[in-house]
């Protein structure tokens, strides 16, 4: 199967002719993969959309992901809502919004009430220390894995670790870092855009 | 009533920073919730992350714990509705515009521009979760020993969380 153009034929897809899934299918088939991944639900959403599902093409799903990815906030929620939106409106955003965070949600509530009944005991205490070490270390090795997969590294990357002594040596709030670093990358990055386009 | 307004208002604003998803303003929350609101403590708020590491789903359920701790079942609806709400709606707004902005140079600029500040965010965010956690030198192993297995191999990280519960029990004496 031939992937189509990326950029304006986002409609008609190479798939055969597909059915528009409803509210209530998206609340069910979001659901389905809401508790299904450790350490993130993307790839799962991904293969529900794309391969179980095929409610959109691997472009569209790109695209869509692009414009998730683009904002700020829980990425999957987005896409989520995104994805609802494109089918059926507003009610297809907050169907399917529902149906990815209605279970770990309730897992959550759970784990938080045993949590206040047995948070006190020493053993559970010192078992989650060494998970929150092990969480550390996957959240650092997810940082590193961001960093190889920069674009034009060598100019972007002394940003990253401007923000990273901004925040972890001076303390510096972090939407000063956020807001304030913004302002001078993407001067940068539009600054070098404008030249490219110019040559 | 006020309680669950203030962590609303207070999740609701971090959401706008949060390029990278709920783990880059980890320590933003830390701040707000411990330093500024003193609604837990340092050894909570890090056995609350553990927690949401440990547990299935998207990344952002931290907020909920952080809710529910602080509030009941109204504040962890509360925070995550104020985390997930904002860019949703955006969301909404942008969808039908999206494919013309595909074009526009300001898109572009601020895709390149942000990412690299989101990875800062995102490393600095466990360098400071592992310094709450006050470890010593075994626990910084573990830090390191973990990063290691988690680049080089492909090993669900399932195994390494339950690599450091039995290290924390271990450590018990």
């Amino acid at each position: 199967m031939p992937a189509p153009p990326i950029s304006d034929s986002v409609t008609e897809s190479a798939a055969p002719a597909r059915i528009a899934p409803g509210p209530a299918v998206l609340f069910r088939g979001f659901a389905r993969v809401g508790l299904s991944g450790f350490g993130g639900v993307l790839p799962w959403v991904r293969r529900l959309l794309v391969d179980t599902e095929r409610w959109l093409t691997a472009e569209e799903f790109n695209v869509l992901l692009g414009l998730c990815q683009f904002l700020p906030g829980p990425n999957v929620i987005n896409l989520a809502v995104a994805v609802g939106v494109r089918f059926c409106g507003w009610r297809g955003a907050v169907a399917a919004a529902l149906g990815l965070m209605f279970g770990p949600f309730l897992v959550a509530l759970l784990l938080g009430l045993l949590y206040a009944r047995y948070g006190e005991i020493p053993a559970v205490q010192s078992l989650l220390y060494g998970v929150t070490l092990v969480g550390a270390g996957l959240i650092i090795a997810t940082g590193l894995r961001m960093a190889l997969n920069l674009k034009q590294r060598a100019v972007y990357l002394p940003f990253t670790l401007a923000a990273f002594v901004a925040l972890v040596l001076l303390h510096w709030p972090l939407p000063v870092v956020m807001i304030g670093g913004a302002v001078l990358t993407v001067s940068l990055s539009w600054w070098r855009l404008s030249r490219e386009a110019r040559r | 009533m006020s309680l669950l307004i203030d962590l609303f208002i207070s999740f609701f604003l971090v959401a706008f920073v949060s390029f990278g998803g709920a783990t880059a303003v980890i320590p933003e929350i830390y701040r707000i919730v411990v330093t500024e609101h003193a609604w837990m403590t340092a050894q909570t708020f890090t056995e609350l992350f553990a927690i949401a590491q440990a547990a299935p789903g998207p990344n952002v359920l931290i907020v909920t714990l952080i809710g529910q701790y602080v509030a009941g079942w109204p504040g962890a609806l509360a925070t995550t509705l104020a985390m997930c709400l904002p860019m949703s709606m955006l969301v909404g707004i942008l969808f039908k515009h999206w494919d013309r902005l595909q074009h526009w140079r300001g898109r572009a600029a601020i895709q390149l521009g942000v990412a690299p500040l989101a990875v800062g965010l995102v490393l600095a965010s466990g360098v400071l979760i592992a310094r709450s956690a006050t470890p010593g030198w075994s626990g910084i192993v573990l830090v390191i020993v973990t990063v290691w297995f988690s680049l080089r191999t492909q090993l669900h990280p399932l195994w390494l969380i339950l690599l450091g519960a039995l290290f924390g029990l271990m450590e018990l004496d």
